[in-house]
């Protein structure tokens, strides 16, 4: 598993690395870097949604804490943006903290409404809190980020550093996955009593995880203000909380890596639809890209409910499965032999039983 | 097979219970699941609780574990107070349990739903696990291998690999009793492990947890299967609508006259 991991993280790295290369054009880099912020929130939203199974529809709220606290503090305050960086990290960390307790009191739909609820109270507090931020003319003169005296001016340059920390952030994530807290993780997802009933403290994992992917989150807002160097609230909204979401479930729930593809796949799709959909439907505007976000996330939902790649993948190996089991019966039948059958039990199941 | 027929109650006073319930009581909304039940289990024994559906020996099980606070009464583990601990903590302190209805990760492999059973053996957070640290790759080669010791047990190393999902309903059974183990318990409760077993699986079940008491663990049952209990308990608490009404050894239960109105219930009167 380890060595399969450090072979597909190589050709990750080359791959990106030479990404530059083959697209030259600025646009084209200008997609790349976005891509490469929206895999830091994906890659967060993965841990706690596939792994942990805790829904969240406000995850753009972390992103825009954290773009706004280093905003902010570099804009009005002229702080350090590297220690602006750290700071809103800190802070939006200390926030995911506060409302996790609470939050995870919730479950299911329930826990999707509260941090649904989480989302719109940051995104009116961006728009209402005017001295603080602008409000809705925005908040302007974020300085470009620098480092010894090595400015990353230029979007190439821009581009290795989030891709840098992207990839970063999926090291670490992957350890996590693959570690003891991993396995807690899921077990939350399986059961919550049985992994309760196993010595798993799972509201302290929950939150544990809530808070590292809203430092990821943070960290991708802040990268996100420095590159754009204005900021105003419309992209913090419910929007991108529900791309995230379409990010992860086309990336596969549980794959750390399909999180990278999915927000590759999303922003990608995103960019097109943009520039095809007013060609298509006169007067039509970029909101349409929610319609079809909505319809790739109910398909996706119901049909292969752990997501695009896992879900392709299940299918082949039920198709193979099948196969096999036809191959199986058919020489138990011939041999007339009842070898392989699943036994019923009578009566009563312990399953229906409570 | 029966440890001993003398007055129990005497000698948990002297304190030498494992697991010793006082008055147990649990009420939801206007009903009284459970209605001052007290029970104990000493070490080294295998306790039962049966009775009617619905007499209220699930509850019991999630009063002991943490699932359900107490409405009233006291629950000693080890001489130490439990009632008001979280279930994470009941676990830690060496209680470890199986379900009447499984719960089984099925998002994950056999010997990792084993594996997760070793969580309050180990230790490694959240921090050391990002920085894959040399200490937490040895302690995950330790959960590891202590894993398969328990699926050797069981007889399940062979599916270790597969999904858990994928096992046969016998085999499931069994992989839960795995898992509550791998968590090296005192006291194990199993919630009618043998529901669902064919006649074979449930011989095999019965020898497990001989082995299992052998091995320091004590057992307390909730079984439907009355064969099974008579066989394998030391002694037996008859609960019905939340009330103790027998306790004894199998012999004197299965005597026992309100035991026998109560099971044949409605068509006695």
């Amino acid at each position: 598993m380890r060595h399969q991991n450090r072979i597909i993280l190589s050709a990750l790295f080359v791959v990106i690395g030479v990404l530059p290369f083959v697209f030259t054009s600025s646009y084209h880099i200008s997609v790349m870097i976005f891509i490469g912020i929206h895999a830091m929130l994906a890659i967060g939203l993965c841990l706690l949604m596939g792994y942990a199974g805790q829904v969240s529809l406000g995850h753009a709220a972390f992103f825009g804490l954290g773009a706004y606290a280093s905003g902010i503090l570099t804009a009005s305050y002229h702080v350090d943006p590297w220690l602006a960086m750290g700071l809103a990290a800190i802070f939006t960390g200390l926030v995911a903290f506060i409302i996790g307790k609470p939050l995870f009191r919730l479950k299911g739909n329930n826990l999707a409404m509260g941090t649904l609820g989480f989302g719109i109270i940051v995104y009116i507090m961006l728009v209402e809190m005017t001295d603080l931020t602008g409000g809705p003319s925005g908040l302007r003169g974020v300085p470009s980020l620098s480092i010894f005296g090595f400015t990353f001016d230029k979007d190439i340059k821009y581009f290795y550093l989030v891709w840098a920390l992207a990839l970063l952030f999926l090291i670490l994530s992957l350890n996590i996955v693959n570690s003891r807290v991993g396995r807690a993780l899921r077990s939350i997802h399986g059961s919550e009593i049985a992994a309760e009933m196993l010595g798993v403290d799972t509201n302290k994992y929950k939150i544990q995880i809530l808070i590292v992917s809203a430092v990821y989150a943070s960290v991708a807002g802040s990268l996100y203000a420095h590159y754009v160097t204005f900021l105003s609230p419309p992209p913090f909204g419910f929007k991108l909380s529900i791309e995230v979401l379409v990010m992860v479930v086309i990336g596969g729930l549980s794959s750390v890596y399909g999180a990278i593809f999915g927000a590759a796949a999303t922003t990608l799709l995103s960019e097109t639809l943009r520039g095809t959909v007013p060609k298509l439907l006169s007067g039509a505007g970029g909101e349409y890209e929610i319609v079809v976000f909505g319809v790739i996330l109910m398909v996706v939902m119901i049909f292969m409910p752990t997501g695009l790649t896992s879900g392709t993948l299940n299918l082949v190996r039920r198709w193979r499965q099948e196969k096999a089991l036809r191959v199986e019966t058919r020489e138990a039948e011939d041999g007339n032999a009842v070898t392989g059958v699943p036994r019923v039990p009578e009566g009563r199941t312990a399953i229906e039983d409570n | 097979m029966a440890v001993s027929t003398t007055d129990m109650d005497r000698e948990t006073e002297a304190g030498s219970a494992l697991l010793d319930a006082r008055s147990l009581r649990k009420d939801f909304g206007g009903i009284v699941a459970v209605d001052s039940f007290s029970f104990s289990v000493r070490p080294g024994q295998i306790v039962a609780i049966i009775g009617p559906n619905g007499a209220g020996k699930t509850t019991v099980f999630n009063l002991v574990t943490g699932v359900h606070p107490l409405t009233a009464g006291e629950i000693h583990f080890g001489g130490q107070r439990i009632d008001a601990l979280k279930p994470y903590q009941i676990a830690e302190k060496g209680i470890s349990r199986t379900f009447q209805n499984l719960q089984i990760f099925g998002n994950m492999t056999v010997v990792e739903n084993v594996m997760v059973g070793r969580h309050s053996r180990s230790k490694v957070g959240i921090l050391s696990g990002a920085l894959s640290l040399p200490s937490s790759r040895s302690e995950e080669k330790r959960i590891y291998y202590a894993a398969m010791e328990m699926l050797d047990m069981v007889g399940l190393v062979s599916r270790a690999k597969q999904p858990a999902s994928a096992l046969p309903f016998g085999s499931q059974r069994l992989l839960e009793l795995a898992r509550a183990l791998a968590n090296e318990p005192k006291l194990l409760l199993l919630d009618e492990p043998a529901a669902g077993l064919a006649s074979q699986e449930t011989r095999n079940l019965e020898r497990l947890i001989y082995r299992i008491r052998d091995g320091g663990v004590s057992i307390l049952l909730v079984e439907h299967d009355m064969e099974l209990v008579m066989g394998i308990a030391d002694w037996v608490f008859v609960l019905d609508y939340g009330k103790l009404i027998a306790a004894g050894t199998p012999r004197d239960i299965q005597a026992n006259e309100k035991v026998i109105a109560a099971y044949l219930g409605d068509e006695t009167d």
